[in-house]
């Protein structure tokens, strides 16, 4: 069991513009960076947001030891389906994420 | 306005990363002794949805915004520097701008203040949008909805992102305070400082970086942030007592509400960050240099637009019934098949002539489909959501369906339940649903193209 939540510091999610949520990791430290950069791609972010693999961005930064995913929103931002105005809540799913689970 | 000698800085005084959530007396007090360049805020943004713009009305109560505004028409007459807003009332409408025009004004007479206003509006009339589609100067980002003129006709406002170069036109005019429609949030921050010839790149990302006020310290409620913005980068001081700027707090900014930590585009060109070093000056304030601001061939503005897709009613009842609960996504399921055959029945809708959704709040209402984790709650509320065509249709589905959401066996050998509304009327009208309906850019030969400046004198005098 090792939940991405409990690995790292924090796991945060915004919208980036109506069309675009932006979710990012704080690892906290290096060994945390290196789990989560070496193990969560964007194919189980893809996965657990039911996306399309091809359009999430993802980034790598050592110096705040962070990894951050972008993609657009699975729902516009104020659709009539659209359930989390903020796109805030959507990182709790990343955060419950089980890296062995796969 | 004067250029910038090697030693000259420009200094921006942030109070808040937006008008009407309040900042700290004393941290502005301080900032306002430090002797601002000109003060800086933001008014709005899409981050609340799309009503806002729909509308053209203000997510901020209006006392709230005044007190708040008052507040910093005080030190702007104290300091004697120009005072800006970017993105007035939320959306930036042109309603919006008259809406603080109107608070400035009665702000000037009860403080006895002569005030000289640049109102900058950034409403596009339709018109010109789709003039704009039309010579292929409206451009899609990615994900864009589909755009025609018909789609823009629907518009209820469409507004265009000033950048620096309109706001600096603003200042040009020599005004004490800076009305702005949409504009970039970082545009407020950064236009002064490249009108005075400071390193573009260092003006924008410390625009990006002071634009949500102390979000870039360690203690982000504090609000008040200090800019100062030079010929080779920046440097940022929290102005609240107990607030620190750290290289990590502040390279950590970039990532906020950012789809790309790196890059960031703007009117005119976009700023890259990949290199940008951040050092600590003392325990409060960063230094950072190696930003680039680099040109674009075609200068645009990012369109956003918003229409009325449809009208809402919505009906809760919460579940508290053991078995009911245990149950609740059968039960609405079964419920909803039956209600869809009442409203084509009694009321001859079919299927795509509205949407009806139960949301079992408790289980999955912010997930919906995505949920990976069970759950197993003491009760469930049920919203249901009607989207449909008039607000009499969502109304009236409303009506239709309130006996059954309150009533609605699991089985049919059932003593009939009643569930728990918790309030008279059982539904709620929400009026008018708006939606999104641009991520497009507009290409212009002349910045000034499409927007407008106005200048008045409010106040006393």
């Amino acid at each position: 069991m090792a939940k991405v939540g409990d690995t790292v510091f924090k796991v945060r999610s915004k919208n980036a513009g109506p069309f675009w949520v932006t979710i990012d990791i704080f690892c906290g430290g290096t060994d945390a960076f290196e789990t989560i950069a070496g193990r969560l791609t964007s194919e189980d972010v893809a996965r657990l947001f039911d996306q399309p693999s091809q359009t999430i961005k993802r980034f790598e930064i050592p110096d705040l030891n962070v990894v951050k995913f972008s993609l657009p929103r699975p729902v516009v931002q104020g659709d009539r389906f659209d359930r989390d105005m903020h796109g805030a809540q959507w990182a709790v799913l990343l955060a419950e994420y089980d890296l062995d689970a796969r | 306005m004067q250029s910038n000698t090697s030693n000259q800085t420009t200094r921006v005084l942030v109070p808040t990363g937006a008008l009407g959530i309040s900042f700290a007396a004393p941290a502005f007090a301080r900032g306002v002794e430090s002797k601002p360049d000109v003060i800086c805020v933001d008014g709005g943004s899409t981050d609340s949805g799309p009503y806002y713009l729909g509308t053209g009305t203000s997510k901020y109560s209006r006392a709230v915004t005044k007190a708040e505004w008052r507040e910093l028409m005080i030190a702007r007459d104290k300091a004697q520097v120009p005072l800006v807003i970017g993105t007035c009332g939320t959306c930036g409408a042109d309603a919006s701008v008259d809406w603080m025009l109107s608070i400035t004004r009665e702000i000037a007479e009860e403080l006895g203040q002569t005030v000289k206003v640049a109102a900058l509006y950034s409403s596009q009339p339709i018109e010109r949008v789709q003039g704009a589609l039309k010579a292929g100067r409206v451009t899609p980002l990615v994900p864009a909805p589909e755009v025609s003129e018909e789609s823009l006709a629907e518009c209820t406002n469409i507004v265009a992102l000033a950048g620096a170069e309109q706001i600096g036109a603003a200042l040009d005019t020599g005004a004490d305070i800076v009305l702005a429609g949409r504009a970039t949030d970082t545009a407020i921050v950064s236009a002064l400082s490249l009108r005075r010839g400071d390193h573009a790149g260092a003006a924008w990302h410390g625009a990006k970086i002071a634009e949500c006020g102390a979000l870039c310290s360690t203690d982000p409620t504090s609000g008040v942030i200090l800019l100062d913005i030079d010929r080779e980068g920046f440097t940022v001081e929290p102005m609240a007592d107990d607030a620190n700027c750290t290289p990590h707090s502040v390279s950590a900014h970039m990532l906020y509400e950012n789809s790309d930590p790196f890059i960031l585009y703007e009117p005119g060109g976009h700023l890259d960050v990949t290199e940008a070093k951040y050092v600590s000056l003392d325990a409060r304030r960063v230094r950072v240099t190696g930003s680039q601001w680099v040109p674009s061939d075609r200068y645009t503005v990012k369109l956003e637009g918003a229409r009325i897709g449809g009208y809402q009613t919505t009906i809760m009842a919460v579940l508290r019934d053991e078995r009911y609960v245990a149950n609740a996504r059968e039960w609405t399921e079964k419920l909803h098949r039956f209600v869809c055959r009442e409203i084509e029945s009694r009321m001859r809708l079919a299927a795509e002539d509205y949407d009806l959704e139960f949301r079992l709040i408790g289980v999955d209402s912010v997930l919906g489909a995505l949920e990976t984790k069970p759950s197993n709650p003491a009760e469930v509320g049920v919203l249901g959501v009607i989207t449909a065509s008039s607000a009499e249709i969502a109304s009236e589905i409303g009506k239709l369906i309130n006996p059954y959401v309150l009533h609605y066996p699991l089985t049919r050998d059932e003593e009939l339940p009643t569930f728990a509304f918790p309030y008279s009327p059982a539904q709620s009208e929400r009026g008018a649903l708006y939606e999104f309906c641009l991520n497009h850019v507009m290409t212009l030969d002349d910045p000034m193209e499409a927007f407008r400046l106005e200048v008045v004198e409010v106040g006393h005098g």
